[in-house]
């Protein structure tokens, strides 16, 4: 493999790597505070394209702004809609049951049956006729020494990082991130401190939700085609990769985005790429398997 | 008569059953909606056995199926009809009525040998990371068939249905309302007296506490290998079954929605209980059927136009729908903890089934 490729493969792998990191940081997030594994997010990721769909089209057509200024607008509309969808699923799903005490497998179970409502309510209001994605800025395609790479590949990458930096600076060194902290910590002592636990929580989703919808906004941008299903997989790849850094930490799942990226991109470059999803999920198996905490995780051991 | 009952309504019933279908006095529709509630009985209640019983979140299911569904129905084809891979077949198609029992199991052990991608990683995890374990040996084996373009890929696999016509060409009998009859009695009489054993009753303890069980020197690496074997086992007879009823598999039907078709089930009737898990089958293959039934009733609506199929759509929403309705108002589902003869015990007068 010559050097130019090399640099194309590891580009192309940072743009999916940026995908599954912005998805994962909501996985980790909500593990974090709640320890509940929220399958429904890969779908608030999809519900994130459509509204930035719907967003974009109709600041299109009706009022006729240019793309950049459609593009400014749809951003901040996305990740408000999105988040209002995130929080009313903590809200009528979730909640009840963490008042009631339920076992933790109802609420997974939960969670993956919002997916899947989701999913198909979708499919089943809007159709299974694919929607385009209109344009919102011009693609420029830059070639330098024989690596190409467009301007959007370049966004991609760079709200990544920036959401990972505004992220962690949340968490470290704000009083909600502190609080979030507290709660992964001990549950059951953050109450008698006076931190109102539900207030943190809508918070949490809050932020995992609009990082979904990010990611939902700009995968539509890169490959503009919609479809009901489109969260499915790649959720589930996102998890993956928080699973992979070790759940529950936001470094171990940005680094674990990266990471699977890179060996899809990797799988793709050598295997046939209907190999890539068998590949992926290997991964997990054995990384499960071996060190069923991830990179970054913590062991905790179990009290009799 | 106590001891016998059960033994005697089953075979009236198996009798009866074979009796219609061969004198095709009911509809073909309602013995193939019969066919499947053998199928979803038999997916339920040996999904049952590792969600229930064992207390382990196993999501992949429809995987095993899967796996069960291409292992009967490729050697079933490959050894008794004409075929795309070997073009003749390689034994005599007649030797299929005597052979066909043993496809089936041959499907099931490939599925049992299969649970151990689910089985070994259980010994360290459990919980939610069992159950992404579960989730990924699903899509591994669905995204691993794809991949095998001799059996057809992602396109699937037919030519089931010859097998069965040269069962009946030997002797005309509805073989394949016989044989599904036969394996859901079965696969009930097993789990029923695999978790009654004294060796099962250890299945039960992993449940309550597994450090506890392993202490009271239940050996859980092997009880827990046991029992994904034998419940990703029946869930291949079930996979081999389904393929033969339909005719044709492909690997996208065995999807994570066939898996949620089977947790539906098990946490509708109720966990760890195995006649709860019978009537969830029995009940959700009605509802499934309902819906259907519900489309065709809309359609004589004049304002509803005939392109429009409700019911396949909103399957899928009012399936999750009834399951998260469930886990917030009766997360015990219909029957709890209980067996048929716990919630009435007057019952127990009059059948034994061991």
């Amino acid at each position: 493999m010559s050097t130019a490729s090399l640099i194309q493969n590891i580009i192309n792998a940072l743009q999916w790597g940026s995908f599954y990191a912005l998805i994962a940081l909501g996985y980790t997030m909500v593990y974090g505070v709640l320890v509940l594994i929220n399958f429904a997010h890969g779908d608030i990721f999809m519900i994130g394209a459509y509204v930035a769909f719907f967003a974009a089209t109709f600041i299109l057509s009706t009022l006729g702004l240019p793309g950049w200024a459609a593009l400014a607008l749809t951003i901040p509309i996305t990740m408000i809609v999105t988040s209002l969808v995130g929080v009313s699923i903590e809200r009528i799903a979730y909640r009840p049951l963490r008042r009631k005490g339920a076992h933790r497998l109802y609420v997974v179970i939960t969670a993956l049956m919002c997916g899947l409502i989701l999913e198909n309510g979708n499919l089943a209001l809007l159709g299974a006729s694919r929607k385009a994605f209109p344009s919102l800025i011009s693609e420029h395609v830059y070639t330098i020494g024989g690596v190409s790479f467009t301007n959007l590949k370049i966004a991609v990458i760079v709200t990544a990082f920036i959401c990972f930096f505004i992220l962690h600076w949340i968490v470290t060194k704000t009083k909600v991130g502190m609080a979030m902290r507290a709660i992964s910590y001990d549950k059951f002592a953050v109450p008698l401190m006076g931190i109102p636990i539900d207030n943190i929580i809508v918070v949490t989703f809050v932020l995992g939700s609009s990082f979904a919808a990010l990611a939902g906004l700009l995968f539509a941008m890169s490959y503009p085609i919609l479809e009901p299903y489109m969260g499915a997989l790649i959720g589930w790849k996102a998890f993956i990769a928080a699973v992979v850094g070790g759940i529950g930490d936001i470094r171990g799942a940005f680094i674990g985005g990266f990471l699977l990226g890179a060996v899809e991109i990797m799988v793709v470059a050598f295997f046939p790429s209907t190999y890539r999803d068998l590949i992926a999920f290997t991964v997990l198996l054995v990384i499960l398997s071996f060190k069923p905490t991830g990179l970054f995780g913590i062991a905790k051991t179990t009290k009799i | 008569m106590q001891r016998y009952s059960v033994q005697l309504i089953l075979i009236a019933l198996g009798g009866l059953i074979t009796y219609l279908a061969y004198e095709e006095a009911i509809d073909l529709y309602i013995i193939s909606v019969l066919m499947f509630m053998g199928v979803n009985i038999i997916m339920s209640t040996s999904l049952n056995l590792v969600n229930g019983n064992m207390g382990e979140f196993s999501c992949g299911h429809a995987g095993f199926m899967c796996v069960g569904a291409y292992v009967s129905s490729v050697l079933g084809v490959l050894l008794f009809s004409k075929n795309k891979i070997l073009a003749a077949p390689l034994l005599n198609p007649e030797m299929a009525v005597y052979f066909f029992p043993f496809i089936i199991i041959a499907g099931g052990l490939a599925a049992a040998l299969t649970g151990l991608l689910v089985a070994i990683p259980s010994y360290r995890t459990r919980g939610d990371y069992l159950a992404i374990i579960t989730i990924a040996a699903n899509y591994i084996i669905i995204s691993a068939i794809e991949n095998m373009n001799i059996i057809g890929g992602s396109r699937g696999f037919m030519g089931m249905k010859r097998v069965v016509n040269s069962m009946e060409d030997v002797l005309y009998l509805p073989w394949m309302v016989i044989w599904v009859f036969v394996f859901t009695i079965g696969t009930v009489w097993l789990l029923r007296r695999y978790t009654s054993s004294t060796f099962g009753k250890g299945v039960n303890a992993i449940c309550q506490d597994e450090v506890a069980a392993e202490i009271m020197s239940v050996n859980t690496n092997k009880m827990k290998t046991i029992t994904f074997m034998l419940s990703s086992g029946l869930a291949g007879v079930a996979g081999g079954l389904f393929a033969y009823i339909i005719g044709y598999v492909n690997p996208g039907s065995f999807n994570i929605l066939k898996s949620t078709e089977a947790m539906v089930m098990v946490y509708l009737g109720g966990m760890g209980s195995l006649s709860g898990a019978v009537i969830a089958a029995v009940l959700f293959t009605l509802l499934t059927e309902g819906l259907r039934f519900a489309d065709v009733l809309l359609h004589y609506l004049w304002f509803v136009p005939d392109s429009w199929h409700y019911s396949q759509v909103w399957k899928w929403v009012i399936i999750p729908l009834i399951l998260i309705i469930l886990m917030q108002f009766r997360p015990e589902g219909i029957m709890g903890n209980r067996e048929l003869s716990d919630l009435f015990p007057g019952l127990k007068r009059f059948y034994k089934f061991k």
